[in-house]
Parts: C-alpha cells; sequence; structure tokens
C-alpha cells in the first residue's frame, strides 16, 4: 500500500506550519481538503516530503496560498512546474450560468416560449407564401411540375402507410361501435350504433386519424430528410447549381402529402367502418347487409364532401410543417432532432384546431 | 469524521493502489494483435511498446487501422487475437468491472470529434470522470478543478458553461482535452487531435500537448495525419502499414529506413515543408 496524501503541522505565530507527506495526488488524496480547511490559518506549506504531486494536489496548495497567502518550500523541480501552470488568477474562469431569481426565470421561460411559437406561427404561414410564390414561378415559367419526384413520395407517404392506418382505424372503429353499444343499450337504441360509427368515421375520426399518422409518419421524415440535407450542405449545393430547393424538395413532398391525404381519409373511413360493421355483426347481429343499407340512409353525401374538403388542406399543412421546420435546421444533428419532433407537435396541433374550425363552419352552412 | 467516510477513503486508496503506472516502463504492450472484419483483416499479427513518459505519433495511410488499434487498446474493440496488456493488465481477460475501473482511470481519451456529453456544460463534462470515481469531492473542489482545467488546455475564460453546440471545433477539441485530463491520468490517447483546424490552431494545440505532456510527465499515444504535429510534439513514431506496425523510432531514424512508403511520407512535397519548416524553427531558436 503506498502511503496516502497527509500532512504534519506545527502551530506557529503566524499559524500553522503544513508538512504535506505522501502523493498528494487525486487518487490519494482522501479527506485532505476538509482537514487542511479545520486547521485555521496557515503559514507555510512543506512539499520536500511528498512523493509526488499532480494537477489536484498542485490546486490545493495553489488554493491554500491563495487563501492564506502561505509560503511554499520544499518544491521539488516537478511540483515548481505544476505549481507555475497553476499559478495565474483563476477567478474570471466561470463553472456556473448566471441564475437569476426563479419568479424572474418563470416567466422569462414562459415569455420566450410565447415569442418562439408567435415566430413558429408566422415562419410556416411566410414558408408557405414562398412555396406557393415557387409554384408560381414554376408554372409561369412553364417547368413541367416534378411528378417523378411527386409519384417516388406517393410509395412512403401513401402505400407504406396503408397497413397502419388500416389497422388502425378498422380497431378504432370496433372501440366506437363497442362503447356505443354499451351506452345506446340503456335506452334500447343498439341499432344507432350504426349512426354513430358511420357518420363519424365518414366525418371526423378516419380523416383525423390519417392526419395524425401521416404527421408522425410523413411529416416527421420530411423534417428529418430536410434537415440532413441542410446539414450536409446538400441544399445549399442545390441552389449553387440553379435548382430551387423549393420546387425540388419542398414542392413535391407537399404535392405527395395533399393529393395522398384524401385517398387516405377515405380509405381510412372505410376501414373504420368496417371495423365497427365487424362489430356490429358479431357483438349485435346486424348482418353486414342491412348495415350497410342503413349506412346509406344515414350517412348524408355532404359528410363525404365535407371530408374531402378537409382532407387537401391537413395534407398541405402537415407538408408544409415537415419542410419548414427541416428548413430551420442550421447547425448540428440534435438540431435535427428537435425539429423532427416540433414538426410532428406542430402539424398534429395545427389539424386538429383547423379541424375545429371545419366542424363550425360546416355546421354554420347547414351541413349536419 | 464518520465511519462511512472513512470506509470510503480506504476503498479509494485500495483503488488507487490497484494499478501503479509509475511501476511499469511500458505502459502499453501489444504481442501479436489480430484484428478482423469479416473477411478484411486490419491488424496481421502487429507489435508495439509504448515507453513510459513519451509521446508515441501513430501514423499510417487511410484505412491502415490507426483508429481501430486505439479502440482495441483502450477496450472499445475486441481483438480477434493478440495480447494487450495496459499496465500489466489484459482489458480482454478482465471479468471484474471494478478492476477495469481501476485501469480506465489511469488513462484519458480524448475521440476525433470531442465526443463532448452534449446536454452537458464543457464544465460537467469535465466533471464527469470526477464525479464518477471521486464522488466524495465536495462541489466547491470540483468547481475549482474544472475551472483550471479550463484555464490548462487554453479554453476562454467564458467557456465552462457553455454547451458543447455553442463552441467552434477548435474549442470543442481544447474541451475534450480538459476532460480526458480529468483525472489526471497517466496515459492519454489522442486520436487526430489536430484534423479539422487550421494551421494557426493546430500549431497552439501541438504546443498545448507538448506542454501539457511535459508538465504532467504523461505517457501520450497519438494518431495523426499531420506532419506538422509529428514534428512539433511526437518523441518516436509508429509507422502503420502492410497490417503491422513496420517502424517504430524517432523521425531521423525512420528517415534512415528504406521502406517506401515512409519515404514517401516523409519526403513527400508536404514532409519535406514541415522539416524544412521544423529546421527552420531550430535555428530561429539557436540564434535566440
Amino acid at each position: 500500500m503506498v502511503a496516502r496524501a497527509d500532512f504534519e503541522h506545527s502551530d506557529g505565530a503566524h499559524g500553522a506550519d503544513v508538512r504535506f507527506t505522501g502523493r498528494l495526488t487525486l487518487a490519494r488524496l482522501g479527506d485532505l481538503p476538509a482537514r487542511l480547511e479545520e486547521l485555521g490559518p496557515i503559514a507555510s506549506l512543506d512539499l520536500s516530503a511528498i512523493e509526488r504531486i499532480d494537477t489536484v494536489g498542485a490546486w490545493i496548495v495553489t488554493r491554500t496560498v491563495g487563501e492564506h497567502g502561505a509560503k511554499v518550500t520544499g518544491a521539488s523541480a516537478e511540483a515548481k512546474r505544476l505549481l507555475d501552470a497553476l499559478a495565474d488568477d483563476k477567478s474570471a474562469y466561470r463553472v456556473h450560468r448566471d441564475r437569476r431569481p426563479m419568479m424572474i426565470r418563470m416567466f422569462e421561460q414562459v415569455g420566450t416560449a410565447s415569442i418562439a411559437i408567435w415566430h413558429e406561427l408566422l415562419g410556416i404561414v411566410g414558408f408557405f407564401g414562398a412555396m406557393i410564390l415557387a409554384l408560381g414561378t414554376q408554372l409561369r415559367a412553364r417547368r413541367r411540375l416534378r411528378w417523378h419526384a411527386i409519384v417516388t413520395r406517393f410509395q412512403s407517404v401513401g402505400v407504406d402507410a396503408l397497413p397502419i392506418i388500416g389497422l388502425m382505424t378498422f380497431l378504432i372503429g370496433i372501440v366506437i361501435a363497442q362503447q356505443g353499444a354499451v351506452q345506446l343499450r340503456q335506452f334500447g337504441l343498439e341499432v344507432f350504433t350504426i349512426n354513430l360509427v358511420g357518420r363519424a368515421s365518414i366525418r371526423e375520426l378516419g380523416l383525423l386519424m390519417t392526419a395524425i399518422m401521416v404527421a408522425g409518419r410523413s411529416g416527421s421524415a420530411f423534417a428529418a430528410q430536410i434537415g440532413t440535407m441542410k446539414l450536409t450542405e446538400e441544399i445549399d449545393a442545390m441552389r449553387t447549381i440553379g435548382v430551387s430547393p423549393m420546387e425540388a424538395i419542398v414542392l413535391p413532398r407537399v404535392a405527395a402529402a395533399t393529393i395522398l391525404m384524401p385517398l387516405l381519409g377515405f380509405y381510412a373511413s372505410i376501414c373504420s367502418i368496417i371495423g365497427g360493421g365487424v362489430f356490429c355483426w358479431i357483438g349485435l347481429d346486424i348482418p353486414p347487409l342491412t348495415y350497410i343499407q342503413m349506412l346509406r340512409d344515414i350517412i348524408p353525401m355532404t359528410d363525404f364532401w365535407a371530408m374531402l374538403i378537409k382532407a387537401p388542406v391537413f395534407g398541405i399543412l402537415i407538408g408544409v410543417t415537415g419542410c419548414y421546420e427541416g428548413m430551420q435546421v442550421r447547425q448540428n444533428a440534435e438540431e435535427v432532432g428537435q425539429r423532427t419532433t416540433s414538426a410532428v407537435v406542430a402539424a398534429i396541433f395545427l389539424v386538429i384546431v383547423l379541424d375545429a374550425f371545419f366542424a363550425v363552419f360546416f355546421s354554420s352552412i347547414g351541413w349536419n | 469524521m464518520t465511519e462511512d467516510v472513512q470506509t470510503e477513503i480506504q476503498e479509494e486508496l485500495a483503488a488507487a493502489d490497484a494499478v501503479r503506472p509509475e511501476k511499469f516502463e511500458y505502459p502499453i504492450r501489444i504481442r501479436g494483435l489480430v484484428n478482423q472484419f469479416g473477411d478484411t483483416v486490419i491488424h496481421d499479427h502487429l507489435d508495439l511498446d509504448v515507453r513510459s513518459g513519451e509521446i508515441l505519433g501513430v501514423v499510417g495511410g487511410s484505412g491502415t487501422g490507426k483508429s481501430v488499434l486505439m479502440r482495441s487498446i483502450i477496450g472499445l474493440q475486441t481483438p480477434t487475437a493478440g495480447e494487450i496488456e495496459v499496465y500489466g493488465k489484459t482489458l480482454d481477460t478482465i471479468t471484474d468491472p471494478e478492476e477495469s475501473r481501476d485501469l480506465r482511470r489511469r488513462w484519458g481519451v480524448m475521440f476525433q470529434g470531442g465526443a463532448l456529453f452534449s446536454t452537458l456544460s464543457v464544465a460537467e463534462n469535465i466533471q464527469v470522470p470526477l464525479r464518477e470515481y471521486y464522488p466524495r469531492l465536495d462541489q466547491r473542489l470540483l468547481d475549482e478543478i474544472a475551472a483550471y482545467k479550463v484555464a490548462m488546455v487554453g479554453l476562454p475564460p467564458d467557456a465552462g458553461p457553455k454547451y458543447p453546440a455553442e463552441l467552434s471545433g477548435g474549442m470543442v477539441k481544447r474541451a475534450g482535452l480538459a476532460r480526458a485530463l480529468a483525472l489526471d491520468p497517466a496515459l492519454l490517447f489522442l486520436d487526430e487531435p489536430t484534423a479539422g483546424l487550421d494551421p494557426i490552431g493546430a500549431a497552439k494545440f501541438d504546443e498545448l500537448i507538448r506542454g501539457l505532456a511535459d508538465t504532467m510527465g504523461l505517457t501520450v499515444f497519438l494518431i495523426t495525419h499531420d506532419l506538422d504535429t509529428l514534428y512539433a510534439t511526437c518523441d518516436r513514431v509508429a509507422v502503420l502499414a502492410e497490417k503491422k506496425v513496420i517502424a517504430v523510432g524517432t523521425i531521423p531514424e525512420l528517415l534512415a529506413t528504406e521502406h517506401p512508403w515512409i519515404q514517401d511520407y516523409f519526403n513527400g512535397p508536404r514532409g519535406r515543408a514541415a522539416a524544412n519548416c521544423k529546421q527552420a524553427t531550430a535555428r530561429q531558436d539557436g540564434k535566440n
């Protein structure tokens, strides 16, 4: 066992005379700093008996010298070199951020967050405008839309999403039918389960669930892809070659989302209705044929139109939010993650807010 | 003083005794190292000794396995065959996690990209190893250690509270070096410390490494592509080629060998420029 850092002391006129022994290193420091502090005023530090010293040991010595004005004696060449390296004033070096009082920080955070949300909204609106302008220039210059780029997105945004959207809405159809049936049974009106499933699916749930899923799958993918392209300077390279990133990157993605949302939304509604139908058949003994006939009477055409009007708007919203957030990536990989998250959160939030507006609008024009 | 604290101190001291760097003439000994990924053989029976207190530069063309060699030594990569002893211990035969911790606290590693923890500030990054191995250190001493390490690696006074994303490339490297030096290790691994720095920054970094190694008596294992770094800092240079270390020695010794790669490397246009520069500095130093 090697000697730990230790010291002997004798009290002199101006304070204790301390003589260090053993190894004055981090690994063998033990409780030396605490014991040294208990000593009170220190007049001198003798390093002649130490075996080794490292920067932590040297720092303890430097610190004691600074605090007590102690003299250092018997330092070896090695110790002197370390002490010299640590000698200059370190008081300017900060370790922690300045922390303001809790109350102020709270208000500050709320304020910063509010302003950030406002800027985000402005940014998305501005980006949407820039995209429309880009579309305008593209059409005016009689350049063809990049159909190839749009169609390749169909695969990832649309076809690949079919199984998950189908399964999800099918299960939601079952859940709505089952919960509705339990409540309606109390009044003996189980047959109205069909109304519930049919109208809710076509008018709201099918599309809303699709929008949430597309925002999670494709909105995030847009943000991450474009964010990474920004980091690797692909977007800049594109600009220098003379290709507009708006035309080549953003428009095809937004177009794909816009075209596919009505299709996916309709598909989702049908899956949800099938789910409800399966429950009605098994749980309520309503045969499929009756179910379908009832649906024809119950669901007004306006529900269907409402869905078809909302769907492309949601598609644009998801596409624009995803691309906008991706384009905002500036410096590091961490930001790609943050931006992807906010793309999804913002898209889902905006879709639901807009859906509420649509609901009010459609009922006031009499599409009940 | 409570008994708990005394027991903790005893444990710390026992751990400190487990690995004793000063007893080894060769901190790193590699014998017959084989590294193989699928059919690709990276190292084929490679031998290398690193002397205590030296700065050993490791050079080699791209893909010759410099980084793989370092990763094998520090235990991030299990070799296919062969033996690597660091302070008399072979990492891949150590089963007790405590034993490998004893070894790990004797070295510091600086990765090429700095590898700072992005959610922690520079000062907190430096304190991570200290907190891990010396949980008893009080916050004041931890902060003071972080502050002087920041100063030692030449970072500006306001760098401590900053997050890695707020630092420039050169500052990230310095911060990475500060974290590698947090535990006052005896052995330091540096992976391409000057890659991506401008020539002025790189020269300052070379000076810093040389200065720190001299002050703290470090053994340094330094991977580099930078000829200037070799001339400015390294005591010896190991050349990796043909899946082996084909030569180890001072630069004049290497220049005396006939091996074509070594000749190309040191006598190519860049090699000669670095050598001339070194001679010019030496002459100037002589005059002063």
